[in-house]
């Protein structure tokens, strides 16, 4: 069975090609400021943390895993 | 992550010229053919102006690259840490192991949770998937596949299946049933067929389709029905070894790790590339959206976990600590992202904060490395698997 190892079996001509043209569009991507992109991870965090039982632990007995397990007698 | 694969080389007739020779693969819109090499450079001459050879397409291509750099560094003006650091500091958290899930034979590789929040589906390299009711810790259903090192799993949307695969190279469906006189395994579908072992694969927002990653480099996404290929994603230059779904509410995109220590961003409709970030110094062996979908981690056997955020289009934050020595193998995020859990060669997890950088807890109870680690659908808990054969749930 014909099993390609990565982009190396393509023949290095047409490879270079390819990422000639993908670094172009990479390229023109359109970019935000990180202070602005961190502003927005940050706000979504302090947003639903309320809602993020591993973060702010939630009522006792509300967390299935955390209560005892019942026994069945039979 | 495997222990060897084998270029196995084709002898046949080229399917442009006819000839008789040792062939190569190609992809041209997505299709498979076989060219024998003398055909392959013909092909790739054709496109080309008249003054582009490889030198200067290389040359091309280094400069591309320095812009591309360039270009990301005029936006970096600070650092996630240094935002961060007017939030409040984490308090102690308290997380045990809730319940063990014993019943596998061998290293447990891969495992998912059901959308009920409640069931899981784990693999092993003993050939067995199990799905597992995580709150009485029962086994549900137990199928063996034909093949050891079952190294990807994953529930269905709907909860009425599961696919697995790994060194078949396939990705198989089985539909859940409770009918103690069905056999699963006779209803078992045969969707995705890689050259290479199968790495991970995930359904997309139904039933109906998968998306896989192979050792053979590539992406593929199915349709489960028919088992025939909608797209594939080439890029990668090793084997692909994990893949994220982007949260369904930004869009049709994925993102995938490798050996060649890239992580690709994708366009599932195009199987175009949009973005791609190489500064691991090794394998990525996992990678997972932030809930917002504006941002992923990753976690490499460089010892260190890493956030790269999609619209600053670079990484952002490194998780990692000096006494951290060994590989990051599966990351996930809390409900709000504020917390990453990483598991690691080492035998133990690391909770980390995702906005100040610093770690907040590290777990310990694996008796092995922990292979594989997912957050439960409403955040209540998460689970990690391991090379100890078990099953933990945290919370």
């Amino acid at each position: 069975v014909l099993t390609p190892r990565g982009m190396s079996s393509a023949g290095s001509l047409s490879s270079m090609q390819r990422l000639v043209e993908q670094l172009k569009l990479e390229a023109a991507v359109e970019r935000i400021k990180v202070s602005r992109a961190a502003a927005e991870l940050q706000q979504y965090c302090m947003q639903n943390a309320c809602k993020d039982a591993l973060l702010v632990g939630v009522p006792a007995g509300s967390n299935p895993f955390r209560e005892p397990r019942s026994c069945a007698l039979l | 992550m495997c222990d060897q694969t084998f270029l196995a080389v084709v002898f046949g007739p080229c399917d442009k010229c006819s000839k008789e020779k040792p062939l190569r693969a190609v992809y041209i819109k997505s299709e498979q053919l076989s060219y024998c090499s003398l055909c392959v450079e013909m092909m790739a001459t054709e496109g080309l102006h008249e003054n582009e050879t490889l030198a200067s397409l290389k040359t091309e291509a280094e400069s591309l690259k320095g812009k591309l750099e360039e270009e990301r560094a005029k936006l970096h003006d600070v650092e996630l840490h240094q935002v961060a650091e007017r939030v409040e500091a984490l308090g102690q958290f308290v997380m045990k192991t809730r319940r063990t899930l014993k019943g596998h034979g061998n290293k447990v590789l891969c495992m998912d949770w059901c959308k009920d929040k409640r069931r899981i589906v784990s693999s092993s390299q003993d050939g067995k998937v199990i799905v597992w009711d995580s709150f009485t810790t029962n086994k549900e259903h137990a199928v063996t596949m034909p093949c050891t090192w079952v190294m990807a799993c994953a529930y269905a949307p709907s909860g009425c299946a599961i696919a697995c695969g790994g060194l078949d190279n396939k990705c198989s469906v089985y539909p859940l049933t409770f009918d103690k006189n069905e056999n699963m395994a006779a209803k078992k579908k045969s969707v995705a067929m890689h050259t290479n072992y199968l790495s991970a694969c995930s359904f997309t927002n139904s039933d109906m389709q998968i998306l896989t990653a192979s050792g053979d480099g590539t992406c593929a996404l199915w349709d489960v029905e028919s088992g025939q290929l909608l797209q594939s994603f080439h890029g990668h230059g090793a084997d692909v070894l994990c893949l994220d779904l982007a949260p369904s509410e930004t869009g049709n995109t994925f993102v995938s790790g490798g050996c060649d220590k890239k992580a690709m961003v994708w366009d599932m409709r195009s199987g175009q590339c949009i973005q791609s970030f190489e500064t691991h110094d090794s394998d990525i062996n996992s990678v997972r959206y932030y809930p917002s979908g504006d941002a992923f981690a990753s976690g490499s056997d460089d010892a260190t976990c890493r956030l790269y955020d999609l619209r600053a289009d670079r990484e952002v934050a490194i998780y990692s600590k000096e006494s951290i020595i060994f590989g990051a193998s599966s990351v996930d995020f809390s409900l709000s992202g504020r917390l990453l859990f990483a598991g690691y060669n080492d035998y133990t997890i690391n909770v980390w904060d995702v906005l100040k950088g610093s770690r907040v807890s590290i777990l310990f109870g694996h008796e092995n490395r922990v292979s594989t680690l997912r957050v439960s659908p409403d955040g209540t808990a998460f689970c990690s698997g391991s090379w100890d054969h078990t099953l933990r749930i945290w919370a």
